[in-house]
């Protein structure tokens, strides 16, 4: 009998591709995709790299395509937008060895900044979609979506959502089917997209798309599950497996492509039901393009377009049956920067001087929670560097009162660009790179300024100091973030200068360390002036006794110690 | 075992995602099928968790929906009042009697509630001290699996074997001993 494992949606996918012969995986880090990557490094056999973003990731992608070889790249829904531009064009020059894409996406907004749908990316750029509803079908699609891709000369995108990436089920493993390199042929008129050329393919991209269209009729994974004449559900991913559980009764058309779509294949579906509804979470993709054809659907009428959806949703909307219940009404419990956060001393700092901050996507967007309440507009990764040469050609007064802060992998991915631009356009800004070695909410992954790739061997470990320097700041200075006074001497310097200064706040993120604790403890000096609270540590607790810490929690980073005056806390010591 | 929900919950970096993965292996080597579902993100520092684990013949969805759960597994007081709405009627509550204070509790906007012991209807287990007892804080989520190991019935070797090869070589030893004590104090 075949083996069977409880994997990860994400490394199902990983399986899927190994499965399929892939060669070359290349990724920037992302929830909740980040795990197809780090499984997949995890094979002999597939060359992996984490790259610098998620553009240089699918182009990487598209060459080791075009020159033959399986590729998959993979990317959260945001990563997508950064790496469109490549997409939108690969669409048109078709592949050589099979090019998918996974990309996860995250309703309920559980690790992002926005909830967007990569269906709609997708019909932008007209690329297929495959969507799994869980870890077998994710390393089954996988597979499949590489045959597509050779098949009908297009990248395929494998649509992933939190819950069916960060589910774990059954799957049969299989062997990996040994793909051979193929041959390259230099083929102008395919791969040089120049105007003449274009035109061409993009004819050839509408036709590919109706084709598909026309043949996901007769699909597998396009199945109809004969139920009650009464009801009907046409559904994709992880909210098919809601509608199985909430409507057992019904006829349920399953779609494991969900673009482009197999139009007669729902049209019989939705003339043997009395009531055919749309169950998609996000936006009404489906049912817009089922409506455009004239297929009466019900869909967003009964359905919310935010959020993910359950079991007792479906039933809720579809039968308006069951309330919902109700939390009890407690202290909300939002993520807080970990106990011995590097990132506190830098928060600390910045509240402390009052100053507004312009932040980045990464752990370090916490310092926006009370009480540090450090950060004042976060967009997009790279962002905060272009929002503060915008503060200060917008207000000649802003360079004085506002900094940028950034970490370092993000500001690998697309900070560097933003910095060029303030060196070039002579802007007045305080950037803080916020070095903790490493890409930290994704769970800890290399890059380029770690000095290590994917599979841990050492590389050219990138000066981010240099970097600053090449781009042409003259005043960059290194801190230990650990050092309060050092920090903010730093910071007031930066500020004063009328020119661009680089800070980069140095000191490892503490969940590297591993190590064991006995924890900190608060001694009867303590005269609860409260002033270590102003740090947001998690282990520091204000409770009935008075000021006590969490020995669960304390890391021993000595932050409590250098604010007291007191010299109330002692102990601690490496287990 | 017949078909069984549990959602454990706790405070990001608790542990709860070893909790779950240690019950999805003990109940694949049963011959159950098993969905699991994680959070990992933003949450997993420091904020409210929620990982789910069903059990049974055939699993459609991998969460489980407000009223569904057989057993909530807490490793922290308040959280465990937080989600009692996933309880199911009939259903059991074992928590850790620990107290992390939230955010909002530290910069005093909000306080820590009083009397969680009786909406949940039951005491919860001292899982800090017994950790601290078996060698460090972080095991409390080995004396919370020995807990729920007996409180389930659950085959204590086999599940004991599906929570010691599921973590580093070096703590193995602090692990048994917490769920030594877990599995006595349940």
């Amino acid at each position: 009998m075949a083996e069977k494992k409880l994997l990860l949606g994400d490394f199902a996918v990983a399986r899927g591709a190994w499965e399929a012969g892939v060669r070359v995986a290349t990724a920037y880090p992302g929830t909740p995709s980040t795990e197809i990557t780090e499984e997949l490094a995890r094979y002999d056999d597939v060359y992996s790299e984490w790259s610098p973003n998620e553009k240089v990731a699918l182009e990487a992608g598209i060459g080791a395509s075009i020159r033959g070889a399986r590729t998959i790249v993979s990317m959260k829904h945001v990563g997508l937008n950064v790496a469109c531009d490549p997409l939108f064009t690969a669409a048109y020059t078709g592949v050589n060895g099979g090019l998918v894409i996974a990309v996860a996406d995250d309703p309920s907004v559980f690790s992002s900044q926005n909830e967007q749908d990569t269906r709609l990316t997708a019909v932008s750029a007209q690329v297929p979609v495959l969507e799994p509803s869980d870890s077998e079908e994710s390393k089954e699609f996988a597979k499949l979506a590489f045959a597509l891709s050779e098949k009908y000369d297009t990248p395929v995108i494998l649509r992933m959502t939190t819950r069916v990436a960060h589910s774990q089920s059954l799957v049969t493993l299989g062997a990996r089917e040994n793909v051979p390199l193929r041959p390259y042929e230099k083929n102008i008129a395919k791969y040089v997209m120049m105007p003449a050329n274009a035109r061409v393919r993009h004819t050839v991209v509408e036709a590919r798309m109706e084709k598909l269209s026309e043949d996901a009729n007769g699909f597998s994974i396009n199945r109809i599950e004969e139920g009650s004449k009464e009801l009907g559900i046409i559904c994709a991913g992880g909210v098919y497996e809601y509608v199985k559980e909430a409507l057992p009764e019904a006829s349920v058309l399953k779609l494991g492509m969900v673009h482009p779509l197999p139009y007669k294949l729902i049209e019989t579906f939705a003339k043997g039901v009395k009531r055919c509804i749309v169950a998609e979470e996000l936006a009404p993709h489906l049912e817009t393009q089922i409506k455009a054809h004239g297929i009466a659907v019900e869909g967003k009428n009964i359905f919310p377009r935010c959020g993910e959806f359950s079991a007792n949703l479906i039933r809720r909307c579809v039968l308006g049956r069951g309330e919902e219940a109700k939390c009890a009404d407690v202290p909300a419990r939002p993520p807080v920067l970990c106990s011995g956060c590097p990132h506190r001393g830098v928060f600390y700092t910045l509240s402390k001087l009052k100053l507004t901050v312009l932040g980045d996507i990464g752990c370090y967007t916490l310092g926006a929670v009370p009480p540090l309440s450090a950060m004042d507009a976060v967009i997009c990764m790279g962002a905060s560097v272009g929002m503060a040469v915008g503060f200060d050609k917008a207000d000649p007064e802003a360079h004085k009162h506002t900094v940028a802060v950034i970490g370092d992998s993000t500001f690998i991915h697309s900070g560097i660009t933003g910095l060029i631009d303030a060196v070039y356009n002579k802007a007045r800004i305080t950037l803080l790179i916020l070095d903790n070695r490493t890409t930290g909410m994704t769970g800890h992954q290399e890059h380029p300024a770690t000095g290590k790739t994917i599979k841990k061997e050492p590389t050219h470990e990138l000066d981010l100091a240099a970097v600053c320097r090449a781009a042409g700041v003259e005043d960059v200075v290194t801190v230990d973030p650990g050092d309060l006074a050092a920090t903010e001497a730093a910071v007031k310097a930066a500020l004063a200068n009328e020119g661009v200064s680089v800070i980069i706040a140095k000191r490892p993120c503490v969940l590297l360390t591993k190590k064991l604790y006995s924890g900190f403890k608060v001694n009867d000096r303590c005269k609860k002036c409260r002033a270590c609270l102003k740090l947001g540590c998690p282990a520091i607790v204000n409770g009935e006794k008075g000021i006590t810490i969490d020995v669960s929690l304390c890391t021993e980073c000595g932050l409590c110690k250098s604010v007291c005056k007191f010299g109330a806390i002692e102990g601690g010591g490496e287990q | 075992m017949k078909s069984l929900d549990i959602l454990i919950v706790g405070v990001g970096g608790q542990g709860t995602l070893l909790a779950s993965r240690v019950l999805g292996k003990y109940a694949l080597a049963e011959g159950h099928d098993v969905k699991l579902s994680e959070v990992h993100g933003m949450a997993q520092r420091g904020g409210s968790v929620m990982t789910y684990v069903r059990i049974g013949e055939k699993i459609a969805s991998p969460i489980i929906d407000e009223g569904g759960a057989d057993l909530i597994l807490a490793f922290e007081k308040l959280e465990a009042l937080r989600y009692l709405h996933y309880l199911k009627k009939g259903g059991a509550v074992l928590y850790s009697a620990q107290e992390i204070m939230p955010m909002p509790v530290v910069t005093g906007a909000a306080k820590y509630p009083a009397g969680i012991e009786d909406v949940l209807g039951c005491a919860g287990i001292d899982a800090l001290s017994l950790a601290l007892q078996a060698g460090n804080a972080k095991a409390a989520n080995a004396v919370m699996l020995g807990a729920l190991c007996r409180r389930l019935g659950l085959d204590r070797a086999k599940f004991e074997e599906a929570l010691l090869t599921s973590i580093p070589q070096k703590t193995v030893e602090m692990n048994k001993k917490a769920f030594a004590l877990g599995y006595a104090a349940a």
